[in-house]
């Protein structure tokens, strides 16, 4: 598998400077910032492409999202989850424009990997624990969907039930009660883990994550963050397509 | 001076991986071990003379990467 930088959309191929704004009629440009240690930077690359946008990838030292309307921040290992997952990467030189971005409005999709940076970096409420099993868990996941009222949902149907791959260690979503009952209030809550009835609770919560939260969003609705992955899930090749609705809206969003 | 961060889960944090450590003493036959924490042991070799001023620094770093105060609290030691 090519590693970012080895091959030809790597690091360092023209995506620092800032590029003007779409043309009238242009695809949307999606960015997807690569860190040391992403490894499904590809994986959303190819999803945002074959859902209709440009996918540019921007490497984490970059100062700014290359003229993008939206971005991914994906899955993986950054800095080998050193300290804590996602601890490093909220402190590259990106997540200042990833703030300014998400502060003007524009949209913002964390998955796995990226849904811990948002956590990190505040933009989210709360952190991620351990799973309780301790075990780092792959397989598939029922979710049900809690909002379709934003523009990155809009392609979901509340109620419905999805059906997406999980992979991480770190998505025991914790916090305190207070903030629990803030974001509840709120109807933060996106997407609950859940069975394929879309029933909550006992087994159907693969990683013990408070209120079987699988996916937040942020107060403006501009921000979501989750530890399944859509863009492992775009054609039926891939052995489901519940992916790509979400990767479809961030386009638009774009 | 050489300073020492520890950094732990909160008391309100459940800890599966203490909890899984506590069973594994139990089945060796340390069952007097009740609840078992895990936490995260930094020593930063860190420049000045000052302790005052190094301590503030080092909980400064802590409160910005070291530690997340959502789910944990810190400790600094000086020599």
């Amino acid at each position: 598998m090519n590693r970012p930088g080895t091959g030809d959309r790597g690091p360092g191929t023209g995506n620092s400077g800032r590029r003007p704004e779409t043309p009238a009629g242009g695809r949307k440009r999606v960015a997807v910032v690569i860190f040391p240690g992403s490894n499904c930077d590809r994986d959303a690359l190819a999803a945002v492409e074959a859902a209709g946008g440009e996918a540019v990838p921007v490497w984490h030292q970059s100062a700014d999202l290359a003229g993008c309307g939206a971005v991914v921040l994906p899955g993986g290992f950054s800095y080998g989850d050193y300290l804590r997952a996602g601890a490093m990467a909220a402190h590259s030189p990106v997540m200042a424009a990833v703030r300014r971005h998400a502060a003007g409005g524009g949209a913002v999709l964390g998955i796995c990997n990226g849904f811990q940076m948002l956590l990190e970096i505040g933009l989210l409420p709360g952190a991620m624990l351990m799973n309780r099993t301790l075990r780092f868990i792959c397989r598939d996941v029922h979710l049900r969907v809690e909002r379709d009222d934003l523009p990155l949902l809009k392609h979901l149907r509340r109620g419905h039930v999805l059906r997406l791959p999980i992979a991480h260690k770190e998505g025991n979503w914790f916090a305190a009660p207070d903030v629990v009952r803030q974001v509840e209030a709120a109807g933060a809550v996106a997407l609950r883990y859940c069975n394929e009835r879309g029933e909550i609770g006992g087994e159907a919560n693969p990683n013990g994550a408070i209120n079987a939260v699988a996916g937040l969003v942020n107060r403006e609705g501009n921000v979501l963050g989750m530890m399944p992955h859509p863009e492992r899930r775009i054609s039926a090749l891939l052995g489901g397509s519940d992916g790509a609705a979400l990767i479809r809206a961030l386009v638009e969003a774009a | 001076m050489q300073v020492e961060v520890r950094v732990k889960l909160k008391e309100q944090v459940l800890d599966p991986q203490g909890e899984a450590i506590r069973r594994v003493l139990a089945g060796l036959g340390y069952a007097e071990v009740g609840q078992v924490r895990v936490g995260k042991l930094m020593l930063l070799d860190v420049g000045g003379d000052d302790p005052g001023a190094v301590r503030a620094r080092v909980e400064a770093a802590c409160r910005e990467v070291l530690a997340n105060p959502v789910i944990e609290e810190f400790e600094v030691r000086l020599p």
